[in-house]
């Protein structure tokens, strides 16, 4: 008798455990709609922060404890490749999607995303539109807002107590938000405003410009290859010891400035982190991405890495479960995860409040051009888009 | 004074780095006919192989010797398996095939090279600043640039105008058939021709190289300007190219040293600011407009 109620009890324990094993065998994975730019010159960036993503996911295909799927596409830096994915996404029945890596992309992607009712976690755009009065609840951002850095910049101009200042961009939009950025923090005198062709390779004009107006430092911004062209002539053009420059750190990165080499060096950045950043995370970030793809990770892949461990904590919270969206929305805001950039909250825009630090290049003994933090240049600082943003938290 | 003099040779310097990559693609497009979208791809072959050797030997002069015949063995090789099937084609066969080969070259680059930009450094005796006036410095670098554009002018002139090879050049801008008929092989003319205009896309790949990024894509960046370069000089016309080079390096370069400070000084700030900045942008496309409407063929046109 007792044998005949301990084996019906082993029974009815051993089906629940089989039920338990089967369900769990059959959840599906996470699909996650991973879109960013793998080709064109830029595809550097695309390559860094979708291998950061991986390197987050881990060989289990697990993001915390949770099974995803990434799904990636390459837009080749065209909106309409990306909108055209982004739909097909959609209608497979892809919820959550990150990965895009510029504004211009995004304002594409974003809003096909926010009528299907899905998810966007940007890791590296924010364009001003949609963080102030367009803001939306099912869109956030774990980057920076795109004025940040030129805000930092400003900052930074008045932290090293430059007075009389002349500031550079490309004339585009982006260009031109830029400068107005560095503008609504810098207390100094603006010399000159120069706006530059997009796509311009030859600076010898601006550089002569430069020379006569005399001031105390330069402000410029100028992504990707025009950023080392710049950065090359300002220095053979004798410019980088008489007058120094300051850059948001977008303008000078991790593989630009192996393109550089020495006329990096006394540059100063407004940055979110570099790979000198002195926190354990930082540390373990750089050292398992060093030895899996044999490359110093650029801020591209740090917000990569942070963005995924932020959606492994709201994935988490939801056991995998993208249907229950509130519940989802609810534990990103939260933001319960352990950053690299620490700390890091949201604000009522659900884009990032956090800190700002000053960076300069130097040159170690090895010969090596090395990204060091100079000091803090804002603490919790948040965007000014926040408060145009009327979502209740 | 002195940075009117400054940023006229800026503008000499421009004209110079133009004038090395339009007169290869003043011959080919004016003596063949072949309209070659892959000429800025030659340019990034010389400024990649420069900066791999220059790397790796540390000599200049190695570094401009192997881009040259680098770019040129691949200007040879793009010719002899791609154009010449498309002589007798429309321009859009043309179009479409040399695109089709940027976007190889470009891929294919990658697949050896990596996707990132690579370094150049300035070779040893460029680096610093010539005195030229007292408080007039300008970069070797630069000045070095000016130099080798003069003496590349001077080569082709001779080239062109004193030896036999460029008397057939000539002739065969005016008048192909009847070059061909006179028994003049005209596929080892039109191959030459293509392998010395990449060549030069070498030198010019190289000599930026010190002052630009190495990458991927830089080529088409400067591919379209080199275009309005020979339709404004003329196409087929190596005097044209050479005149077409200075005019669009001078105005874009004194357009973006002095149209804002102009505009600025009679016009209120708001509006002088935007339209200087769209004035810089388009001012060499303005300057070609002026030059078309008065010479529709250009200022030199090869064929009259």
């Amino acid at each position: 008798m007792k044998n005949a109620v301990k084996l019906v009890y082993t029974g009815i324990v051993g089906t629940m455990i089989g039920f338990a094993y089967v369900a769990s065998a059959t959840a599906e994975p996470v699909r996650i709609g991973f879109i960013t730019t793998l080709s064109t010159p830029a595809g550097y960036i695309g390559q860094d922060i979708r291998d950061a993503f991986e390197l987050a996911i881990g060989d289990d295909g697990k993001l915390g404890n949770t099974a995803v799927k990434l799904e990636i596409e390459d837009d080749g830096l065209k909106p309409a490749n990306a909108k055209q994915i982004a739909d097909r996404m959609v209608q497979s029945g892809i919820k959550l999607f990150t990965g895009i890596n510029f504004s211009n992309v995004l304002s594409a992607v974003q809003p096909t995303v926010m009528q299907s009712g899905g998810f966007y976690i940007s890791l590296n755009p924010a364009p001003s539109v949609f963080a102030g009065a367009k803001c939306n609840p099912n869109y956030f951002v774990a980057s920076y807002q795109n004025d940040s850095f030129h805000e930092a910049g400003g900052l930074a101009a008045n932290e090293l107590g430059y007075q009389k200042i002349v500031i550079l961009a490309p004339n585009y939009q982006a260009g031109r938000d830029a400068l107005k950025g560095f503008k609504r923090t810098y207390q100094g005198k603006v010399l000159e405003e120069i706006y530059t062709k997009l796509n311009q390779t030859d600076f010898s004009v601006e550089l002569a410009r430069i020379r006569d107006l005399a001031p105390d430092a330069i402000y410029q911004f100028h992504p990707g290859g025009a950023g080392i062209n710049f950065a090359k002539q300002y220095d053979n053009a004798g410019l980088r010891k008489a007058i120094p420059m300051v850059i948001p750190a977008f303008s000078l990165d991790a593989q630009m400035v192996k393109a550089t080499g020495d006329a990096a060096e006394g540059v100063y950045a407004a940055a979110l982190w570099t790979p000198q950043f002195d926190n354990p995370a930082s540390r373990d970030f750089v050292e398992s991405f060093k030895k899996a793809y044999g490359r110093t990770p650029t801020m591209y892949a740090e917000q990569s890495y942070d963005t995924a461990n932020l959606i492994a904590s709201a994935l988490d919270a939801v056991k995998g479960d993208m249907s229950n969206a509130d519940g989802f929305r609810a534990a990103m805001r939260k933001a319960d995860f352990k950053p690299i950039r620490d700390p890091f909250t949201f604000g009522p825009n659900q884009h990032p409040i956090q800190n700002y630090y000053l960076t300069r290049f130097d040159k170690e003994p090895s010969g090596e051009i090395v990204q060091n933090i100079v000091g803090r240049i804002a603490e919790n600082r948040q965007d000014a888009y926040a408060k145009e943003c009327k979502m209740t938290f | 004074m002195n940075l009117f003099i400054e940023q006229s040779l800026n503008g000499l310097q421009y004209g110079a780095f133009l004038f090395l990559l339009a007169s290869g693609l003043t011959l080919i497009f004016g003596i063949m006919g072949v309209i070659n979208l892959t000429h800025g791809t030659f340019y990034m072959i010389g400024a990649y192989i420069g900066a791999l050797v220059f790397g790796s030997t540390g000599s200049f002069f190695a570094a401009i010797v192997a881009a040259m015949v680098g770019a040129g063995l691949y200007g040879v090789l793009v010719e002899s398996t791609v154009i010449r099937w498309l002589y007798d084609r429309d321009h859009l066969y043309q179009v479409l095939a040399t695109f089709g080969l940027i976007l190889f070259t470009n891929e294919a680059t990658t697949i050896i090279v990596g996707r990132s930009p690579i370094f150049m450094n300035i070779p040893g005796f460029l680096h610093g600043s010539f005195m030229l006036l007292p408080n007039l410095a300008y970069p070797y670098m630069r000045l070095s640039l000016i130099i080798t554009g003069l003496l590349v002018a001077l080569f082709l002139w001779v080239l062109v105008n004193h030896t036999r090879f460029g008397m057939l050049i000539r002739a065969g801008a005016d008048d192909r058939q009847m070059v061909d008929a006179l028994g003049v092989n005209m596929r080892l003319l039109f191959l030459s021709v293509f392998g010395l205009g990449a060549m030069l896309c070498g030198l010019a790949g190289t000599m930026a190289a010190p002052l630009l990024a190495v990458e991927i894509g830089m080529g088409e960046r400067i591919l379209i300007t080199t275009f309005v370069v020979i339709i404004i000089g003329g196409v087929g016309s190596v005097r044209g190219a050479f005149v077409g080079a200075m005019l669009v390096g001078m105005v874009d370069s004194m357009g973006r040293a002095y149209a804002p400070q102009i505009l600025s000084a009679i016009l209120p700030a708001s509006v002088a600011d935007t339209l200087a900045a769209g004035l810089v942008s388009a001012s060499i496309y303005v300057l070609m407009a002026l030059v078309l409407l008065i010479w529709p063929y250009g200022l030199f046109p090869a064929r009259s």
